[in-house]
């Protein structure tokens, strides 16, 4: 049994306080009026003024130009910069929720697949998707404030651009607030509603004295990775290619689920290999975190196949309203975006590429490390250049907002897991799974 | 190689009471065995088909392209349409092989052999359909990058058409290495067992001179891993690039981000429906229903609803986006194809692909055999369908209204595609007869964790594995006396009704001589039990060989060692 330490418990305290302080003065330091924001570029140089031109453009529903268009530049320039703040928020809530829906869909395919080898990290995945209660309810509360208008997160929402875009009017249907958060609720429902049952599922088969909660439990899980293919896909439509409205790419849904698959994995294999330093989970052995490092790194290279499949298209054919996306991405976030292929792609690949490497866990924490910086830059660089254009930076605001969700991410996590037992008793593939070695 | 401990719930996917030696002989049958009736009117109709494909194949190079019924508007149909659904086709093996190798599933075990096989076997058809269509085909190796000074001209490598040639000889490369290495050891097992010179030859060379010593198996299993590090990212790449040929262009229909992926699991949906077609035949027919068992079905009757599942998510995606994007030819595009003039090839695609699958989400309908082989025939028909959607109702409305057309295949075009059908049958038939259709070695690195046989003696908590004690050997007949104890009478009743009484009227005694390990004095105490012919030897399995030593009290274990029943069916063909 799993005591939540004190210290690690006083450490996510400190982190989420630190966040709230940070956010809260990214929030102080947002502009409310056109001149305020005039100010701040001016104070930094306000060197942009090609490249914005490019972004205004990209960005299509503020491309009111004409006798309005510096009035309505320094308006633009006003809600990126009101943006900055809540995007900071934003991007780390849907980092920490996606980790922990990543290990959802691997803990449901593992059962759906009936794996042998991994059941004895059944708990710590459960750990973790403890963290899809409060990290979901956090992004649906964004989500509805935006919808609120208390941000210019998804420009779709303000009615008089939609009015004045005839793209955007034909979207309505489907991009307005109230089906937004409709879906929304479904979506955030249905996932947890797994999570709980199947958790309670796993836990009941310790106690019973036959197999139907384990089989109970293989049926809703293959269930559920129907539900998932389907609202993973527009979960990644709706909060994250709405954020640049015009754009559309059908294999948005399946690049994001790589980002949160991979992130996943190596989350697990981080709390694996930390409770294992804490003399925990006995029976875990290399073979395990082999296995781990073998989909991160098996992961890793399907998401940058998925990345190169969009990229390669989109850059090859050319058409104005697809490669806006990555033009605004190229000009404005050359190093986040070009970066983030090479921590996401270039390291796993070489670091973990050894077989003996993949066993040697401080490298798995290392390359782990660098992974979730990557994809938390893959996500960045997915919502930043529709919110803020060329007004990023990674500052204050950014960096708060991920030590607080990392201090919820680690409370809730470590809580869950020091419910219940770490290791399985009655799971059928358990003495598979205590065997497991080659 | 992952421990051998298995929970007990895991289904044992070697079924029946087979040790060891059952798996050699059975899987040695149909290689060592001749060929029935049926293989040869199966054969016959394939062969006759490849020749009327060759027939085509010739009129069209001497003719022209002219033969088939591409247009102005449609210049590309049934040729490219063929082509992608064998390549698809293809695509299971590798899948099998190598992907299903790294997740060590002990199920591909059974199956990753055929699957191989047919992955070869479709991508040499798919290899022809470009030939064919360069109209000159004496000049294909332009295709190549070669210097200009050898008479061609340097490719463009900016067309996803040139990738394909690069990653589909990859591919056939890769695939055909990983397949022959997974053949030495069963080579070699053939080769072991041979009885005439020239086969023995033949598989001596084939095998590579495999001893089997510890050293070749710890190499082996060392480059099968590696192998299957290299094809898991073909699986992925091969149909990728064969998603580019469409992808890449602005076509409305083609140009849409999902395609790689999408290709690649509709192809391996294919994939996994043609091995089932194939195989759900071969176990009957090769009797291997130990090894391919209504399990290995379900199995992949699961691939294929998650993959058919994962295509039909990426069609509504498509349909999706194609409204959401507001690109009024998109939508154009995709509103045609479920409604224009091929709106039956859609729907053919849409009720084959996307919604047939989903009967496998019940247990009786997946592990039903006959329905099992109707859906892998029904999914076959989608896939072809899904490729000449894309190919043919795109193009059929090009940019201008007035080149707007339909396309009709002529004979030639039906004939080429009937022709590479017969083809690959011909060569699948052939493989039938000639290599061992199941990796036996691989199957009996799992038999003691997975087969039914150790798991009931697992289960009943008695030793796997018993050494029987062959002391007594006693140079002698059976003597009438020992016969007509009444004990031994029983066991002779029991070991004749097994095997069959010889009938004089049926036919004459065989020499059993000419089977090794039968001597003079071994002949004549069979004859004396009743026994004379090839045929009832042939029947003797385990439990008769050990009536017989009980009976004769000599060479126990004799008739096992040198497989009499395998010998005997071998001589009772050749009478």
């Amino acid at each position: 049994m799993y005591t939540f330490s004190n210290r690690l418990k006083i450490a996510s305290f400190i982190l989420m306080a630190v966040g709230v302080l940070g956010m809260g003065i990214g929030f102080m330091a947002a502009p409310s009026t056109v001149e305020e924001a005039k100010a701040i570029v001016a104070a930094q140089g306000g060197g942009h003024g090609d490249a914005h031109a490019v972004e205004a453009e990209a960005h299509g529903a503020d491309a009111q130009h004409g006798e309005a268009h510096d009035a309505s530049h320094d308006q633009h320039l006003l809600h990126q910069l009101q943006n900055k703040p809540w995007s900071a928020l934003y991007v780390a809530a849907f980092f920490f929720m996606m980790i922990s829906l990543g290990v959802l869909a691997f803990y449901a395919i593992q059962r759906a697949a009936q794996a042998g080898w991994s059941p004895l990290l059944f708990r710590v995945m459960e750990g973790i998707t403890a963290y899809l209660v409060p990290g979901g309810i956090a992004v649906f509360i964004i989500l509805a404030l935006s919808v609120a208008h208390m941000n210019h997160l998804f420009v779709w929402m303000d009615a008089d651009v939609v009015a004045n875009d005839k793209l955007l009017l034909g979207k309505a249907g489907y991009l307005n607030g109230p089906f937004f958060l409709i879906r929304a609720a479904i979506f955030l429902g249905g996932w947890i509603l797994y999570r709980e049952y199947s958790r309670k599922l796993s836990l009941a088969q310790d106690e019973s004295n036959d197999d139907s909660n384990f089989k109970l439990n293989f049926r809703i899980s293959a269930a559920f990775l129907v539900f998932y293919l389907i609202t993973e896909s527009i979960m990644s439509w709706d909060w994250i290619m709405s954020v640049d409205p015009h754009w559309f790419s059908t294999l948005f849904g399946w690049y994001i689920f790589a980002s949160m698959f991979v992130s996943g994995i190596t989350v697990i294999a981080l709390v694996t290999i930390y409770l294992k330093s804490k003399g925990y989970l006995p029976d875990v052995n290399d073979s395990h975190i082999h296995d781990l490092a073998k989909f991160m790194f098996g992961i890793s290279i399907f998401w940058t196949y998925l990345w190169f499949s969009q990229f390669m298209l989109i850059w090859y054919s050319n058409i104005p309203e697809e490669v806006t996306y990555f033009v605004s991405r190229i000009a404005d976030y050359k190093l986040p975006f070009f970066g983030m292929v090479a921590l996401n792609f270039l390291f796993p690949l070489l670091l973990l590429m050894n077989s003996e490497f993949k066993r040697v866990n401080w490298f798995v924490v290392m390359t782990g490390v660098v992974i979730l910086f990557g994809h938390y830059l893959d996500i960045y660089t997915a919502i930043m250049p529709g919110t803020v254009g060329d007004q990023w930076s990674i500052g204050i605001p950014e960096i708060s907002s991920v030590l607080f969700f990392l201090g919820m991410f680690i409370f809730f996590v470590f809580r869950a897991l020091s419910k219940a037992p770490l290791q399985p008793k009655r799971n059928p593939f358990i003495e598979e799974s205590k065997h497991f070695h080659y | 190689m992952a421990s051998h401990y298995e929970a007990p719930i895991r289904k044992p996917l070697v079924l029946g009471d087979k040790g060891y030696h059952d798996v050699t002989v059975d899987i040695a049958a149909p290689v060592e065995g001749k060929a029935n009736k049926h293989w040869w009117i199966v054969f016959s109709i394939a062969l006759a088909a490849f020749l009327w494909g060759v027939g085509c194949i010739i009129y069209t190079v001497s003719t022209g392209i002219g033969t088939w019924g591409l247009n102005k508007t449609v210049g590309w149909a049934w040729d490219i349409t063929n082509f992608v659904w064998w390549v698809g086709i293809g695509h299971a093996g590798t899948l099998i092989s190598a992907v299903l190798l790294l997740f060590r599933q002990k199920w591909r075990m059974a199956i990753n052999r055929s699957a191989e096989a047919m992955t070869i076997f479709s991508v040499v058809q798919a290899g022809l359909f470009p030939i064919v269509h360069m109209g000159r085909p004496w000049l294909a190796y332009w295709v190549l990058p070669i210097p200009n000074q050898f008479g061609s001209l340097w490719v463009n490598f900016n067309s996803p058409l040139l990738w394909d040639v690069f990653a589909i000889s990859t591919y056939l490369s890769v695939s055909l290495v990983f397949w022959w290495t997974g053949l030495l050891p069963d080579f070699a097992m053939i080769r072991d067992r041979a009885v005439k010179p020239f086969q023995k030859k033949i598989y001596s060379l084939i095998s590579f001179g495999w001893t089997g010593r510890a050293k070749d198996w710890q190499r082996f299993e060392e480059v099968s891993l590696v192998l299957a590090g290299l094809a898991t990212p073909l699986v992925l790449s091969v149909h990728t690039i064969v998603s580019f040929d469409f992808a890449t262009s602005v076509i409305p229909g083609w140009h849409t981000t999902i395609f790689p992926p999408y290709f690649v699991a509709g192809a391996i949906f294919s994939g996994f429906a043609m091995v089932n077609t194939l195989l759900i035949i071969m176990r009957k027919v090769c009797h291997l229903e130990s090894y391919i068992t209504v399990q290995h079905i379900e199995l992949m009757n699961i691939v294929i609803m998650l993959t058919g599942s994962i295509v039909g998510c990426a069609y509504i995606t498509e349909l999706f986006v194609a409204w959401y994007s507001g690109v009024e030819y998109e939508q154009y595009a995709f509103l045609n194809r479920a409604t224009g003039p091929y709106w039956w090839a859609y729907w053919a695609m849409m009720t084959c692909n996307v919604f047939s699958p989903q009967f496998m989400w019940f247990k009786r309908l997946r592990t039903s055999i006959m329905f099992s082989f109707f859906i892998s025939i029904v999914v076959n028909i989608g896939m072809w369908f899904e490729r000449f959607v894309i190919i043919v109702t795109s193009l059929h409305r090009d940019y201008l209204p007035s080149s707007w057309t339909m396309f009709s295949p002529t004979f030639v075009d039906i004939g080429i595609f009937i022709g590479t059908i017969g083809f690959f049958f011909v060569l699948f038939l052939l493989y039938a007869r000639t290599f061992p259709v199941i990796a036996q070695a691989e199957v009996k690195s799992i038999l003691k964790s997975s087969g039914e046989k150790y798991k009931k003696l697992r289960d009943a908590g008695k030793p796997t594995y018993t050494i029987t004690k062959t002391t007594v050997v006693k140079e002698g007949i059976v003597s009438e006396t020992a016969l007509s104890t009444e004990k031994n009478q029983e066991k002779l009743a029991v070991l004749l009704e097994a095997i069959g009484k010889y009938d004089p009227s049926t036919g004459a005694p065989d020499n059993l001589q000419e089977v090794k390990g039968i001597g003079p004095l071994m002949e004549k105490a069979l004859n004396q039990m009743g026994v004379f012919t090839f045929a009832q030897l042939s029947k003797m399995t385990q439990k008769e060989y050990d009536l017989l030593d009980s009976i004769t009290e000599s060479f126990p274990g004799r008739a096992l060692r040198d497989d009499w029943a395998g010998q005997a069916t071998i001589l009772n063909n050749k009478k």
